[in-house]
């Protein structure tokens, strides 16, 4: 078999002396929609912010199709990114959608969407720009290409932010709480878009608070809970049948 | 009021004009290339990479121009060192002295209020872009740089009016710009107050042209800030 997209070993994360990841593994293989639930405080987002090393784990081993990212100890304890290079390779080829979305708010749609595949990917600017009108056009936002950022809803700057990730064509994406900003009615056309991508075999990490979501589009469901893995299964099992009391609790709270 | 001495000296008022512009415009734009490292390395979280620019602007900032001047003008002269070294060619020329300590001056504000707006960046679009595989050269080059040029235009406004009336103390170091043109006039015919007041008109006229490019390039770069046009 080949090697999984993703592979997280044994990961720990402390903040000073809060731990907030006590040992986490896990692993995607390509085409999986991995939903990742877990009350605030639960480490979820930490967890997908240390695997494109936007935060440093304190221990454990990010594997991307089968290749560790190397870090290192500094002197001070603390690791860090070993090759910035591999890293900046390996982000290319992770694209994360923001819960506050993080657009480029100096720039329009489009040269948000047209910036990393031709400043990082170094595809000609007329390539770019037709594979940003193309997905612009995908997620509805053809018409507004020439608006910035602050002139958009919400849930138009998270589609936005959709296009820019899908521009570097990555071999995952990875969602960190991509409706939890928006307003109840802009919620489902983010979903829509997200639905579409997991239908059409992307392979996706999706932290959310989306129960529909996680139950109807995901093939697993993981639950953390105070850093650690507590569920982790495909959603009819998980939901259903769940082990642990922890996640039961969650679920009255929830719905 | 002595009209016609202002109209009779003329000319001398337009030369004088034109080395305030040149003055001004050739400061601004070294002191710009000069902050825009300082403020770079000022935003360094490593203290020991922003402790000497810091020092650098608290100097700057922290000790009138005049003073800075004249110890360029002045000072640097009583330096056995400095006069047999090829830094005499600048410290023996009121000119040169005077544009060194411009350019100093206003590379240690701007370099300030660069540094703030750079501080300011939102860490979310930093994190974006670190996201996409941009390296942190890429980085400062492609999000951080020119998001803050346009977040300083204002404050850099004001920087560049400062600079304009900053520069009439060349005036006092032999230099004719606007104001040692005025100070001729003055000297020549004593009516200080049309001599001084036909000054005071030229650099309100700059002034006014300044707030005009700023204000036209403001529309131009914040389009991103206003509320949308319909």
């Amino acid at each position: 078999m080949a090697a999984p997209a993703l592979k997280v070993e044994d990961i720990h994360k402390s903040f000073g002396t809060i731990k907030v990841l006590r040992g986490i593994s896990i692993e995607a293989y390509e085409q999986d929609v991995i939903s990742i639930l877990g009350s605030s405080g639960s480490g979820k987002s930490t967890l997908l912010r240390c695997i494109n090393l936007l935060e440093t784990p304190t221990a454990g081993k990010v594997f991307v199709k089968g290749e560790l990212i190397k870090m290192q100890e500094m002197r001070s304890g603390e690791r860090k990114a070993a090759d910035r290079k591999q890293v900046e390779r390996i982000r290319s080829k992770l694209a994360m959608v923001f819960q506050q979305f993080n657009l480029w708010a100096h720039m329009t749609v489009i040269q948000n969407v047209m910036e990393a595949p031709v400043n990082v990917l170094k595809i000609s600017k007329a390539d770019a720009k037709e594979r940003a009108e193309k997905l612009l056009q995908r997620v509805g936002l053809y018409e507004h290409r020439n608006y910035y950022p602050a002139h958009m809803s919400g849930g138009q700057m998270q589609r936005a932010a959709i296009a820019r990730a899908l521009a570097m064509e990555p071999d995952m994406l990875l969602f960190d709480e991509p409706t939890s900003a928006l307003d109840p009615e802009l919620v489902g056309e983010v979903l829509k878009v997200m639905r579409d991508l997991a239908e059409e075999g992307r392979t996706m990490l999706v932290v959310t608070h989306e129960m529909g979501f996680a139950r109807d589009v995901s093939s697993r469901v993981i639950f953390l809970d105070e850093g650690l893995v507590v569920e982790n299964g495909p959603p009819k099992q998980v939901f259903e049948h769940p082990k642990s009391d922890r996640f039961r609790e969650f679920l009255v709270g929830a719905f | 009021m002595d009209v016609q001495v202002i109209i009779d000296n003329l000319p001398l008022y337009l030369q004088g004009l034109r080395t305030t512009i040149v003055l001004v415009f050739a400061s601004l734009v070294v002191g710009l290339l000069l902050a825009i490292p300082i403020a770079l390395l000022a935003s360094s979280k490593s203290k020991w990479i922003s402790a000497l620019p810091k020092a650098y602007i608290y100097f700057f900032r922290g000790t009138p121009l005049l003073v800075q001047m004249f110890m360029i003008y002045h000072g640097m002269g009583q330096f056995e060192a400095v006069r047999e070294s090829f830094l005499w060619v600048i410290f023996q020329q009121a000119w040169t002295c005077a544009l060194v300590a411009f350019a100093l001056n206003t590379a240690a504000y701007t370099g300030e209020i660069l540094r703030g707006t750079i501080e300011q960046t939102p860490y979310g679009e930093v994190e974006a872009a670190k996201s996409c595989g941009m390296s942190n050269a890429q980085i400062y080059r492609r999000i951080i740089l020119p998001s803050t040029f346009r977040r300083a235009l204002p404050a850099y406004g004001n920087e560049v009016i400062f600079m304009l009336h900053g520069s009439s103390l060349a005036g006092l170091i032999t230099i004719v710009d606007l104001f040692g043109a005025a100070k001729i006039v003055n000297a020549r015919n004593f009516v200080p107050f049309e001599s001084f007041i036909a000054a005071g008109i030229f650099y309100l006229a700059i002034t006014f042209m300044i707030v005009w490019g700023f204000k036209k390039a403001e529309h131009h770069w914040h389009a991103y800030l206003r509320p949308r046009e319909s």
